[in-house]
C-alpha cells in the first residue's frame, strides 16, 4: 500500500503571534515550528500501517519553502520513506490542495491532519478528494484497513458517526486515531540520507487574496471576586457583563 | 440574483449556527436569500428561516439525505446555486457545512474562505475578516472570483429576527448514485445535550476535578444556567469525560457568550479554544494560575466550595 501523509509547517502551539510590516507579514521572531499537531496524528497513524502491512510505503508531502525541510526531516525521522517539498509558500487552501492533488495520483490512501493550526482551513482534505474524484472525511478519530474498505470513526458535533469507504481515499486525521512518536536516534540518523525530492509548483489562478492581518484587542483587566461572596459573581454577570 | 444558504438539520431542528447564516446572507444586501435543507424536517421549522430573512427555502426529502453524504451534499448545493443563479454560498462552519463548502467551491470555480468572522467590506472588492492562529489572530481576505462561497465561525452575525414572508418549495432534483461515496454505519450522538459548539454558556471542568466520580457538581452549575458541559485535554484523554467534550487548540473551539473554567490551570493550548467566548470566569484554588490573566472575573478558591455556592446564587437569582 501507498500512504502519502500531507504535512504543515506551523508556529509551535505556545507561540504568541505577531506580525511586521504593517500587518502584511508574519514575525518569524522566536518562533519555533513544528509539524502541525493534527498532522502528527496523521503521520503516527500512517506508520503504524506501514508496521503492521507488509510492503506498505509512507511519502511526506509539504507545500512550502527552503525553511521548511527541518520539519520534513523529522517526518522522515519518524519513519517516513520518502518525502516531496512543493517549493511554494503556502498562501491558500486551493493552492495547496491543487499541489497535493497533483501528486497524490498512485496513493491508496492520503492521510491529513484534521486542520492546520495556522489558517485553520479545516478544508484541505475535502478540496483534494474533490479534485481527485475520490471520498474525503474529517476529523477521523479511528481508521481501521479491512481489504479494499476503510472503517473509520468520524467525530460530529456532540457525538460521532461510524462510516465506511472503499480506498482510494483521503482522511483528516485528529486524536485518538495513534499516539504522537518521538523520532529516536537512528531514525534521525537515517532521516538524513533519505529522498527528499523537491519540485516547482503547478501554475494555479489565485482566487483569493490576503490583504493584511491583525491581532485580536488586548483583554480589559480582571475583576477578583472573594470566595466568601459568591453571589456577587452572579449578580455581576448579570447586572455589568449582561450574560446572564 | 440570490444568495444561497445551506441551512443544517439537527434533531429536527434547524441550527441555531445556520440562522446566523441566514442572517449573514441577508446582511450582504446581494439578492433573494434562499435558504436549501436536505433531509427529512417539518415544513414549520423550515419556514422559520423566513424570520431572519429568506424569502424562499429549497427543500429535498429524499430520506437518503437523512444521513449526511458529504459528497451528496455537495452536488445538490452546487446545481441549487446554477438553478438559482446564486452567485454566493453562505453556510455554518461545522463537520458537514465546511467540507461540503470546499467541495461546492472546487466545483463552481469559487473563491472560498472558511472561518469567516465578520460581513464583508465590499467598499473596494470583496472582503472578509477571517479567524487564523486558532483564534490568536485575524486575516482580510479579498475573494477575487465572481462566484463565491464563505463557512462562518459563529457569531459572524448575529441571528436578529426580522419579519418576512416565505415560501417552502420542494426542490426536485435526481442524486447521482456515484455520491453515496462514503456510507455512515452507526450514529452515536448525546441527546438532548446542548452543544458545545453552539452553547451560549459553556462550563468546563479540568484535572482540578480529580476525577470523573466529581462532575455531578460542575453538571448541576450547568443545569442551573442551561450551560453545555467542556472539559480540558487531559480530562478526556483519561476519559473522565468524553472526546467531544474537549475544548482547545485540538478539541472543540468554542464562542459563547460565558465560558467558566473550574479547576483548568490555562495552558495555551486550551486558551485556544476559548479564546473567542465574550466573558471568561475563572475559577481555581491556585492565585497564580495562567488562566487569570486570561479571564474577565475570577475567584480563587477550591472547586468542591465554590461549585455547589454558585450553583445556589445561580438559582435563588432565577
Ligand atoms: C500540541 C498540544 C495540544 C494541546 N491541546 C490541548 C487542548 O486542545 N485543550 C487542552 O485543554 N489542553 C491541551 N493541551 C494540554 C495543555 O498543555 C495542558 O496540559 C492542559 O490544558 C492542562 O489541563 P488542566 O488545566 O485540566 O490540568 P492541570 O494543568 O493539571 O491544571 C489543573 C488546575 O486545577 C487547579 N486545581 C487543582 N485542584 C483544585 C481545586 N480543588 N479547586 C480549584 N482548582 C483546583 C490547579 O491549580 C491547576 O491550575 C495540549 C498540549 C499540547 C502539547
Ligand atoms: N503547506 C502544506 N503542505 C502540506 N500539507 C498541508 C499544508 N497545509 C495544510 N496541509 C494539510 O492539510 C490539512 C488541513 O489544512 P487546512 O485546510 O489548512 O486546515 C493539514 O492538517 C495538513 O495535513
Amino acid at each position: 500500500m501507498k500512504i502519502l501523509v500531507c504535512i504543515s509547517h506551523v508556529p509551535d502551539t505556545t507561540s504568541k503571534i505577531n506580525f511586521t510590516e504593517n500587518g502584511t507579514k508574519f514575525d518569524t521572531t522566536g518562533v519555533q515550528f513544528i509539524i502541525g499537531p493534527y498532522d502528527d496524528y496523521a503521520l503516527a497513524r500512517a506508520i503504524e500501517l506501514k508496521e503492521a502491512i507488509p510492503g506498505t510505503l509512507v511519502t511526506v508531502i509539504n507545500i512550502g519553502p527552503a525553511e521548511t525541510e527541518s520539519t520534513i526531516r523529522k517526518a522522515l525521522a519518524i519513519g517516513a520513506d520518502d518525502a516531496i517539498r512543493v517549493n511554494a509558500d503556502p498562501t491558500d487552501s486551493f493552492f495547496v490542495a491543487s499541489q497535493i492533488a497533483e501528486h497524490a495520483k498512485g496513493y491508496d490512501l492520503i492521510l491529513m491532519g484534521r486542520e492546520s493550526i495556522d489558517y485553520n482551513g479545516g478544508v484541505v482534505h475535502a478540496m483534494v478528494g474533490e479534485l481527485l474524484g475520490i471520498p474525503s472525511l474529517s476529523p477521523v478519530m479511528k481508521l481501521e484497513i479491512d481489504g479494499s474498505k476503510v472503517k473509520m470513526e468520524r467525530e460530529i458535533e456532540g457525538g460521532h458517526e461510524n462510516v465506511e469507504a472503499n480506498l482510494p481515499l483521503v482522511a483528516g486525521c485528529q486524536e485518538p486515531i495513534a499516539e504522537w512518536k518521538i523520532p529516536n536516534m537512528r531514525g534521525i540518523m537515517s532521516a538524513r540520507t533519505k529522498p527528499l525530492k523537491v519540485v516547482e509548483p503547478k501554475a494555479v489562478d489565485k482566487t483569493v487574496v490576503v490583504q493584511k492581518f491583525e491581532l485580536p484587542p488586548a483583554k480589559g483587566a480582571i475583576r477578583m471576586i472573594s470566595a466568601d461572596n459568591v453571589a456577587e459573581l452572579v449578580t455581576l454577570l448579570k447586572t455589568e457583563a449582561k450574560v446572564l | 440574483m440570490s444568495v444561497l444558504v445551506f441551512v443544517e438539520v439537527g434533531e429536527g431542528k434547524i441550527r441555531k449556527t445556520s440562522l446566523e447564516a441566514v442572517a449573514y446572507a441577508n446582511a450582504l444586501e446581494a439578492g433573494e436569500v434562499v435558504a436549501v435543507a436536505l433531509g427529512s424536517i417539518e415544513a414549520a421549522e423550515l419556514s422559520s428561516v423566513g424570520k431572519y430573512g429568506a424569502t424562499k427555502v429549497l427543500h429535498v426529502t429524499d430520506a437518503r439525505l437523512d444521513k449526511p453524504v458529504i459528497q451528496v451534499y455537495a452536488s445538490v448545493l452546487t446545481k441549487a446555486m446554477q438553478d438559482e443563479n446564486a452567485d454566493i454560498l453562505v453556510l455554518a462552519n461545522s463537520s458537514l457545512g465546511t467540507p461540503v463548502a470546499a467541495k461546492v467551491a472546487i466545483k463552481t470555480n469559487a473563491s472560498f474562505v472558511s472561518n469567516v468572522v465578520d460581513v464583508p467590506n465590499t467598499a473596494n472588492g470583496f472582503v472578509v475578516k477571517r479567524s487564523i492562529y486558532t483564534g490568536k489572530a485575524f486575516s482580510f481576505v479579498e475573494l477575487k472570483n465572481q462566484k463565491k462561497v464563505l463557512a462562518l465561525k459563529k457569531n459572524a452575525a448575529e441571528a436578529k429576527e426580522i419579519s418576512g414572508a416565505i415560501t417552502v418549495t420542494p426542490y426536485a432534483i435526481s442524486l447521482n448514485e456515484a455520491d453515496f461515496n462514503t456510507t455512515t454505519t452507526a450514529i452515536e450522538k448525546a441527546t438532548g445535550d446542548i452543544l458545545l459548539p453552539e452553547a451560549e454558556i459553556v462550563v468546563s471542568g479540568g484535572r482540578g476535578l480529580k476525577g470523573p466520580e466529581h462532575w455531578g457538581i460542575l453538571e448541576d452549575l450547568a443545569k442551573a444556567l442551561h450551560a453545555g458541559t467542556g472539559c480540558s485535554k487531559p480530562v478526556s484523554d483519561l476519559g473522565w469525560r468524553p472526546h467531544h467534550e474537549h475544548v482547545g487548540q485540538t478539541g472543540v473551539k468554542v464562542a459563547p457568550q460565558l465560558y467558566i473554567a473550574v479547576g483548568i490551570s490555562g495552558a495555551i493550548q486550551h486558551l485556544a479554544g476559548v479564546n473567542s467566548s465574550k466573558v471568561i470566569v475563572v475559577i481555581n484554588k491556585d492565585a497564580d494560575a495562567p488562566f487569570f490573566k486570561a479571564a474577565d472575573y475570577g475567584i480563587v478558591g477550591d472547586a468542591f466550595d465554590i461549585l455547589p455556592k454558585l450553583t445556589a446564587a445561580v438559582k435563588a437569582s432565577h
